[in-house]
């Protein structure tokens, strides 16, 4: 992360459709250079938020900073930001070249200089042979080239993404992903990226915001926010297969805290707490690769359980168990796949673990 | 890629080396089918009789008519009728034919619809990507106007315009047209445009691109098909029109429609049918163009309007 000066400040942003509130007092500091990935379930503000900094919403309360100045009221061509759409947005009746020229020209540039930027833009995005084509005759892929190419001509400050990648195929989608970063590696722009899949936010992001009913819930790297989720729902939001939740009760005996629920007991000493723990109704959260089959009695907590489907992925597979009453996922080697109803031993460490208060959600 | 059926497991087949069903699926002819064709192209035909008696009768003589064999072929074709018709034909003390109002119905046509269409697109253009306070009131009314009978505003037109001098003038009628076209033409638009991606007028707002710009090289170039049924339904309607030309057009002014009824009722002399079969069919002939050349795209469009909104 390039950290030098703020890039994007949102101070205090609300904003209300009539009675609905879509985002609440809502604080954002992207640096410079930095990539941003807002990331929540649909009908959570994400794209809202989006549109905000770029102008095309106007908002209730509160500023936008774009590079230091007040762009609250400003026209989104006058924001220093381009923006990159789900639907490709391309104009359909203009050819690739005057697709990306069309805001320069809008600006007044000169002619040479629109050349001179179309062509860099366009060895950028590797579209040259493209240039006289029209959108209709462009694979979905060449066509969100071109979007970001129109993005990439006006030489802006702050790139916007409005889920770019989510119209197209699994395996367009995962080379385009490792070419936007590229391309922010290359360009060191900052990038805002709206997307519901948390793949790409883990791929992409230096920070994510996970987004949840126009409130930012954790803002942080990838990894902290995979590993030490700050409540219940970015726990369960993030990860494929879904965190394994245990519902019980925080105890407290001789041996230390505990945690008890229906058939399970595990032991908390190697757990670090985010508060003071006390007493009380508690969730409990594992992720499924952080779970071992059948590897011995070396962990702080072993038990027994029985294998009810087992789902080949190919690179590894999943175990769906059952332990006592408790539904349970763990994610194994291909190698070492266990057969339906066989009894297993399953073992971790709960230092891996995630604990949450069962009213508030709050990480324990 | 099927099981192989053997001959004798299925001796009753046709092509007993396939399992059936196999390939499409054979087309039946139903009675009902038969039924519904029958119906239909007697029908087509009842409808047709009409056309067919007025070509047939513009194409002959006055004596031939005279005999009243209606459905007869004409004995002597002649295109006299057809003359007569557009340079001849009596309204009155003038007998200059057809042909004065044919000029006249142009002269209100094609400025009416232009307008009409440009106006038009524009609202529909502004209430679907610039709401502004009220926006959704002035369509609402806008649709109302659509349900208003045209006879309950002749008589506040008629003084409105008349003091400002525009009362059975050109630019009077054409007014007039533009203002009854509105609503539909409004609606009709305003669902085409709120069909289209938002997502292309935010990149245009962000290319820097203002209201007139994004309409004309954004908008208007994508509006073919909306256009082409707004185009149809205001040639044929204005075309057609009767009760507002003789209102407002004025004597000078007055609409082939309106110079066609002074032809066929005029009541002195004789009676020509042929004559005044030909003024109709005349009259007729450009919304019947109209309607062949374009009815494909009529439909598409209408379809295209009408899938949101």
């Amino acid at each position: 992360m390039a950290a030098n000066g703020t890039s994007v400040s949102i101070q205090d942003l609300s904003l209300n459709f009539g009675a609905v509130s879509v985002l609440q007092t809502l604080n954002l500091d992207v640096a410079e250079g930095e990539f941003i990935v807002l990331l929540g379930p649909s009908g959570c503000g994400k794209s809202t938020l989006l549109n905000c900094i770029a102008g095309l919403l106007d908002i209730s309360e509160g500023s936008i900073f774009i590079k230091g100045k007040n762009v609250t009221w400003e026209e989104p061509k006058d924001r220093g930001i381009g923006m990159v759409f789900q639907s490709y947005a391309l104009y359909p009746q203009m050819t690739v070249e005057k697709n990306l020229s069309f805001g320069l020209r809008v600006a007044g540039v000169p002619k040479d200089e629109i050349a001179k930027r179309i062509a860099r833009a366009a060895e950028i995005l590797q579209i040259e042979p493209l240039l006289q084509r029209k959108p209709a005759a462009l694979s979905g892929g060449q066509r969100q080239r071109v979007a970001i190419g129109r993005a990439l001509v006006r030489d802006v400050d702050v790139f916007l993404f409005d889920e770019p990648l989510s119209n197209l195929d699994a395996k367009l989608r995962s080379e385009l992903r490792v070419e936007i970063k590229l391309l922010h590696r290359k360009l060191q722009n900052t990038m805002i990226y709206v997307t519901h899949d948390q793949i790409e936010a883990m791929t992409l992001a230096d920070r994510i915001a996970v987004m949840k009913g126009g409130v930012i819930q954790q803002l942080d790297a990838p990894q902290t926010i995979y590993n030490r989720p700050v409540n219940r729902f970015v726990a369960g939001f993030l990860g494929s297969p879904a965190m394994n939740f245990i519902e019980g009760r925080l105890e407290k005996d001789d041996s230390g805290w505990q945690f008890a629920a229906e058939d399970v007991r595990i032991p908390l000493s190697t757990y670090a707490f985010e508060t003071e723990p006390v007493p009380g109704p508690t969730v409990f959260g594992i992720r499924p690769e952080h779970v071992a089959l059948n590897s011995g009695s070396g962990w702080p907590f072993t038990a027994t359980a029985t294998v009810e489907v087992v789902e080949p992925m190919g690179s590894d597979t999943l175990v769906w168990l059952k332990l006592g009453k408790q539904n349970f996922t763990v994610r194994v080697t291909a190698e070492r796949t266990p057969h339906n109803g066989e009894a297993v031993s399953i073992g971790f460490d709960p230092m891996r673990a995630s604990l949450f208060d069962a009213a508030a959600g709050s990480r324990i | 890629m099927s099981a192989v059926q053997t001959t004798a497991s299925r001796p009753m087949q046709e092509a007993p080396d396939q399992a059936t069903p196999f390939g499409p699926k054979p087309r039946r002819i139903s009675a009902g089918r038969i039924g519904i064709y029958a119906f239909l192209i007697v029908a087509a035909l009842f409808f047709l009789i009409p056309v067919y008696i007025m070509v047939v009768t513009s194409l002959k003589g006055m004596p031939e008519i005279r005999l009243g064999h209606l459905f007869n072929l004409p004995g002597d074709p002649t295109f006299q009728p057809w003359a007569d018709a557009w340079l001849h034909a009596c309204t009155g003390r003038d007998c200059n034919g057809l042909s004065p109002g044919f000029y006249n119905s142009l002269k209100i046509t094609v400025p009416s619809v232009v307008i009409s269409i440009i106006c038009a697109s524009i609202n529909g253009y502004a209430l679907t990507f610039w709401p502004y306070k009220g926006a959704n009131l002035l369509f609402g009314l806008l649709v109302f106007g659509a349900f208003v009978p045209y006879q309950v505003v002749i008589y506040p037109l008629i003084i409105g315009l008349s003091s400002v001098g525009l009362f059975a003038t050109l630019p009077g009628i054409i007014i007039v047209h533009t203002i009854f076209g509105m609503p539909i033409l409004t609606l009709l638009f305003r669902n085409f445009y709120a069909a289209m991606p938002v997502e292309l007028f935010k990149a245009a707002r962000v290319d820097g691109a203002g209201f007139w710009r994004i309409f004309i090289y954004i908008m208007l170039p994508m509006s073919v098909p909306i256009t082409v049924v707004a185009v149809i339904l205001q040639v044929t309607g204005i075309w057609n029109d009767f009760l507002f030309g003789i209102v407002f057009a004025g004597r000078s002014n007055w609409p082939m429609t309106v110079q066609l009824n002074n032809i066929v009722n005029t009541t002195t002399g004789v009676r020509e049918y042929n004559v005044n079969m030909a003024a109709t069919i005349l009259t007729a002939a450009v919304p019947l163009v109209i309607y062949f050349v374009s009815g494909r795209w009529f439909v598409r469009g209408i379809a295209a309007g009408a899938v949101k909104g």
